[in-house]
């Protein structure tokens, strides 16, 4: 029994420590942001890879999205008679939730656990020991780029999976049900205004849906940095790094997502609540 | 307990050989690297009570089993780990509590050499070699070129070709020949190596070992190296420290190691 307790009370000191110093890379990671030297190549860099690497998976978990949410969306509201609302089911949906959790959660899958297995790679090979001997901060150089590139690339990766999926939801609408398309996207664009809007221009869904992505970026980049820099005992240990990264990630993302929409809510209210 | 083994004849062989730098050591030369009863434990007990003076110019080589702690010796000096007790000094300042920027420019005057090189394997061997120029110095792009050529030269490797080569297309010799080019390239005052001969093979153990007399000959560094290889150590050493469960328990020259009645000291030699 004291055994037990004692091997819970070292897996909450553990955790506790784990937590702290996950804490500490982001709190650094932000403040070399604006420290100099900058390593404004090493951003564009992680751009590519986390951005532009990630646009043909988020094409198609967009599209496929859109398509079957739609399709399902169609039976239910063929029942009432009421197709004719399914491109503000599949606009509202794609925007507000499925646009930022699955773009995030696919680019976790990818970005996270990439990050994870380089810089696990580099810290069992000594790289990072290298670099810290010639002078540099090894979370200015690897961590802050990757997290710029989060927070950036994140938002506009949504943006194309919310476009795909309306797009998608409008092919199903179209050659599936008979919907017109005039219909459908008047659908869209009156379940955005329904939302209202911010600053009386910008909808208040397409905010809120580009605001939970910036989280969602820097969650993905500091999770599989964390991972990484931590990694020890070889190929093996970097092979637990990478899958600790993305389940890791995922479950902040999701977990954050809720949080986010509760705040959200307060922040920015739609119209009657 | 397994000691690493030399024979002992051949080191006795080569120790009267005039091959061996001149000493550089001198008590009358400032004291470079200080570790004064230093004390560190991870999962148990790694060194205990570690007292280790080097004098500029010296080369101090520092022997041991795998496990012993000798590249923990290094990553103090670097401060890239933090002692339980004890102090770390280097150039007469304590670094142990020095913050983590204080550190850094500590670190710019240290070159190191690792085990396995630790190239990073995305840069080219130019990048590689200038990384350290780039980081800490303002030289522009024109003024790095040569430098990173001077110093492939230095350490026997024909700058045309392996300049755009990556470290993976390299042999194990030749990474290691590179490390050091990138370990010198920005002047540092003080090298450590960590097991510069480990995993290569003869020839390429005593171009290593050639180039290590050569940095010490021509640049007069201070250095600190690493290692279990008895036979390369003793060759390029002033001064050699043999680690035992985390104690220094031999400090001497080579000659004063080979002559030494102690058991351990002969198992070890083999």
């Amino acid at each position: 029994m004291g055994r037990f307790v004692a091997a819970i009370d070292t897996w909450m000191r553990n955790a506790a420590l784990g937590v702290q110093e996950y804490f500490v890379l982001g709190q650094r990671a932000v403040r070399f942001v604006a420290a100099r030297p900058f390593y404004g190549a090493d951003v564009l860099v992680q751009m590519d890879r986390i951005g532009v690497g990630s646009i043909p998976i988020i094409l198609l978990t967009g599209l496929f999205t859109g398509m079957v949410l739609a399709l399902q969306s169609s039976v239910e509201l063929g029942r009432f008679g009421a197709e004719i609302y399914l491109g503000s089911l599949v606009g509202a949906s794609m925007v507000r939730e499925l646009g930022p959790v699955l773009s995030a959660l696919m680019v976790a899958g990818r970005a996270s656990s990439g990050i994870a297995a380089e810089l696990g790679s580099m810290r069992v090979t000594e790289q990072i020991d290298a670099m810290e001997t010639m002078g540099t901060d090894p979370i200015k150089k690897l961590v802050t780029p990757r997290l710029l590139a989060g927070i950036t690339m994140l938002p506009l990766l949504t943006i194309v999976a919310d476009a795909i999926g309306i797009i998608g939801g409008l092919v199903i609408a179209v050659f599936r049900i008979d919907l017109p398309a005039d219909i459908y996207l008047r659908g869209v664009w009156q379940s955005f205004a329904a939302s209202g809007y911010v600053l009386g221009v910008f909808p208040r869904d397409f905010v809120s849906g580009l605001l939970k992505p910036v989280v969602f970026g820097a969650i993905i980049a500091l999770t599989g940095a964390y991972y990484g820099l931590t990694a020890t005992g070889g190929t093996e240990g970097v092979g637990m790094a990478t899958t600790r990264a993305v389940v890791t990630a995922s479950i902040l993302i999701l977990g954050t997502d809720y949080f986010l929409t509760q705040l959200l809510l307060v922040v920015l209210p739609p119209p009657g609540l | 307990m397994s000691a690493v083994r030399g024979p002992l004849p051949e080191i006795r062989r080569e120790l009267e050989e005039p091959v061996r730098p001149s000493p550089q050591a001198d008590a009358s030369k400032p004291v470079v690297i200080e570790l004064d009863d230093v004390w560190l434990s991870f999962d148990r007990p790694v060194l205990r009570g570690v007292n280790l003076v080097v004098r500029e110019g010296e080369t101090v080589v520092v022997l041991g089993e795998s496990g012993s702690g000798k590249s923990t010796i290094l990553k103090l000096i670097m401060r890239l780990l933090v002692p339980d007790r004890g102090r770390v000094c280097v150039f007469g300042r304590d670094i142990v509590g020095l913050d983590f920027e204080a550190a850094l420019e500590v670190r710019k005057h240290i070159g190191m050499v690792f085990q396995y090189a630790a190239l990073f394997d995305s840069l080219t061997v130019y990048e590689n070699v200038a990384y350290p120029l780039r980081e800490n110095t303002d030289l522009p792009e024109e003024a790095i070129y040569p430098v990173v050529r001077e110093r492939l030269e230095f350490v026997n490797l024909d700058p045309d070709r392996v300049m755009s080569q990556l470290p993976g297309e390299l042999s194990g010799g030749m990474r290691k020949r590179v490390g050091i080019a990138r370990a010198i390239a920005a002047n540092p005052d003080i090298i450590l190596y960590d097991e510069p001969t480990a995993g290569l093979d003869p020839l390429a153990v005593d171009a290593i070992v050639d180039l290590t007399r050569k940095l010490q000959r021509e640049l007069g560094v201070t250095s600190i190296v690493v290692t279990h290889d008895i036979r390369a150590g003793f060759r390029v050493a002033d001064r050699v420290d043999l680690l035992r469960d985390g104690r220094i328990v031999f400090e001497g020259t080579p000659e004063q190691m080979v002559a030494a009645d102690d058991p351990y000291i002969r198992a070890f030699l083999g």
